[in-house]
């Protein structure tokens, strides 16, 4: 089968299952909501409660899943090429550390920092994600011309673990409420309640998304090995660097959307190779959309399955995920 | 959620009052040591042990020593704890780490034996002035005994520092948390507990009639569908915490006649979308703001970020409230400020509402 027509096959399959799961997501939740009264212009839609919990409850959280979910599992892709190492995920340089530890900073001492809409969480984690990105990145290029991947992966576990131990500081000098709200956050929420925030947070990802379209060529010859790559004509520096920002980019806004939501920016990876191969041309569009329609699954039972109570996302992304990625690792071998 | 609510309370729910006697190794006869323990020394100091040990001195060493081998502390009987005849008559040096039971010890009459109170206590007045012993995670034992208290106030689930205490001869008094009337229980049991059982009847007397009265003035009148909510994301209606059906602020929403949307919830609190807020379709809303002070800007700020949801009757209608203040969190005896607070918002458009 040629390239073409296998990214076209990919694309048409998992695309159809994002398409079928983001179009099923809003009609399924805690409430019943009929359809006809949905759409139906005749009832003002401060008074059609049918309405709003499609358009203002569930609609939103559905599109901010697909967006995150997307955007963590191809960060994930990223991250695994660049550093040569199947266990990284888009967490593991500390972007995420440093978006908790805004955010942990937002929840224990309120400020008005609300922005056209947006609250002052996701602002600040947003900045704590940069942060950490300027800092890693200073870190790596600091001792030679160029970037080297073993000093962005230790610093960016240090980082990860000095900031853990910020965000540890944070949460104990919070008082209870806070210090539960905190550990809340990592758990991951995609209840936007409104359309701002995910406007808010689209311009990066879709920056991100535009580089990571040029990326798949270079990746496949990345994971060779720079001197390999270079051999090639790959501009080795120039990649590293462009997947490094652009990787860190979508990790930044997914997180400060929704949350360090956890396991989809390592096993849908994974799992997108199991079902597809390792080409980067064919994994990275397939891991968007298997990763949009996996959240989006699973931001559904978050929502249904102990209503009225949320059931954090980010504990269920791991639960199911878990054994779908073992039960697709053993019919392999 | 609240300051006091995060601990898991113990399941049988009880406060316990523990003497020194229940974890004392002496008494169990697991030293070498073994001080008289005849009844006629009753009543009397016991002589201290100084003569046998001179290196130590201060009692600080002692009560560091005992923190480190705790094992032995019950040997090291010569920290100027309380003597055995102490343990029957009411304490005069209490410490307490629960701002609630501060509350109550002040509102019973027993405000001048406090010696050292909770990192987050701020009330009455008086509180701020005195030593910090810590909170539920971090009490300061050394501190606990450096101020010789013979009482301390502890929450349910610290049982570490309840033995440590107890092993140097300091009371201890669980406090757990409960519903509303477990404010007035626990202020006549601490009145019992401290001598002064006719100042806490009265206090919890006083309490009770004001509550009856809120209580009187709803009756008969439509009760509307009250979500209490804890805490949600500044300025948004992000990660929203409301009132399940249990706690005192659930009691008071159902005793001055509001029904909370969530009664059915067996949780303090739970976090609920905004679907499940639609779906439950509340009249009235009470969006509880703690801690620091809420300047006018920001109440308006957050009354206006639920009109994102303007099919919820109580936006439509503009029963939203931002209600703000440590009364809400804190379950002593300004409980029923909080009451009244409450009343009067669920009071206030009763007949318009619906």
């Amino acid at each position: 089968m040629s390239l073409k027509r296998r990214v076209f096959l990919t694309v048409l399959v998992f695309g159809l299952a994002a398409l079928g799961a983001c179009t099923l997501a809003p009609l399924v939740g805690s409430t019943p909501v009929s359809l006809r009264r949905v759409f139906d212009r005749s009832i003002p839609f401060a008074e059609n409660p049918d309405a709003q919990i499609f358009f203002v409850a569930r609609l939103p959280r559905t599109v901010a899943a697909a967006l995150v979910g997307s955007a963590l599992a191809t960060a994930g892709v990223v991250f695994q090429a660049l550093l040569r190492n199947p266990l990284a995920t888009p967490f593991t340089l500390g972007v995420s550390a440093g978006a908790a530890l805004g955010a942990m900073l937002a929840i224990t001492f309120p400020v008005s920092l609300a922005f056209a809409g947006v609250s002052s969480v996701p602002i600040a984690s947003f900045a704590g994600a940069l942060g950490a990105v300027a800092i890693v990145y200073a870190l790596s290029t600091v001792r030679r011309q160029g970037l080297s991947t073993e000093v962005l992966l230790l610093a960016g576990i240090t980082l990860n673990a000095f900031f853990s131990s910020l965000i540890l500081f944070i949460q104990y000098l919070a008082d209870f409420s806070q210090t539960f709200r905190t550990v809340r956050w990592l758990m991951g929420d995609l209840d936007v309640a409104g359309y701002t925030p995910i406007l808010a947070s689209l311009p990066f990802t879709l920056l991100a998304f535009a580089v990571f379209a040029w990326l798949p060529r270079v990746l496949n010859l990345l994971t060779l090995g720079a001197d390999a790559a270079a051999a090639r004509g790959v501009d080795v520096v120039r990649s590293q660097r462009l997947a490094f920002f652009s990787a860190s980019l979508a990790t930044g806004a997914a997180v400060s959307l929704g949350g360090p939501v956890g396991f989809i920016g390592i096993i849908v990876p994974h799992m997108v190779r199991l079902m597809v191969g390792s080409d980067h041309r064919v994994v990275l569009p397939a891991s968007a959309l298997f990763g949009a329609a996996f959240l989006v699954g699973c931001d559904v039972l978050s929502r249904s399955v102990m209503s009225p109570m949320e059931l954090p996302v980010g504990i269920l992304t791991a639960m199911i995920g878990g054994p779908f990625f073992l039960w697709l690792l053993l019919r392999q071998r | 959620m609240r300051r006091d609510h995060a601990v898991t309370p113990p399941p049988d729910g009880s406060e316990r009052l523990a003497t020194p006697a229940a974890a004392d190794p002496v008494a169990k006869g697991d030293c070498e040591w073994r001080p008289s323990r005849s009844p006629e020394r009753q009543g009397r100091p016991r002589p201290l042990r100084r003569t046998r040990r001179p290196g130590i001195r201060s009692w600080v060493t002692v009560a560091m020593t005992a923190m480190v081998l705790l094992p032995a502390a019950g040997c090291e009987r010569s920290s100027p704890g309380p003597s055995r005849a102490a343990q029957t008559s009411p304490p005069t040096r209490i410490v307490s780490v629960v701002p609630a039971v501060t509350e109550m010890l002040f509102a019973i009459g027993a405000g001048p034996l406090v010696v050292g109170v909770g990192s987050y206590d701020t009330w009455p007045p008086e509180v701020r002035s005195l030593p910090k012993i810590g909170a539920l995670l971090d009490p300061d034992i050394e501190r606990i005994i450096g101020l010789r208290a013979d009482l301390a106030v502890l929450h349910g689930s610290q049982d570490d520092v309840r033995a440590q205490l107890e092993r140097v001869g300091i009371r201890t008094f669980s406090y757990t948390l409960g519903g509303l009337d477990n404010v007035m229980g626990t202020m006549r049991r601490l009145g019992t507990l401290v001598g002064r059982e006719r100042e806490a009847e009265e206090a919890a007397r006083g309490l009770e009639r004001r509550l009856e009265a809120l209580k009187q003035r709803a009756a008969g009148r439509p009760r509307p569908r009250t979500l209490l909510v804890f805490g949600h994301d500044p300025g948004t209606l992000r990660s929203i915490d409301a009132s399940g059906g249990i706690g005192f602020l659930h009691d008071i929403v159902e005793l001055v006649g509001g029904e909370n949307v969530y009664r059915g919830e067996r949780r303090e609190s739970l976090r609920v979308s905004t679907e499940a807020i639609i779906a439950a379709a509340p009249e009235v809303i009470i969006d509880l703001r703690y801690g620091h002070s809420v300047s006018e800007e920001e109440l308006k700020r957050e009354r206006e970020a639920w009109n994102v949801l303007p099919a919820v009757p109580a936006v439509r209608a503009g029963r939203v409230y931002v209600l703000g203040g440590d009364r809400f969190v804190v379950p002593g005896p300004r409980v029923v400020d909080a009451a009244e607070e409450i009343a009067r918002v669920i009071m206030s458009g009763g007949e318009v509402a619906r």
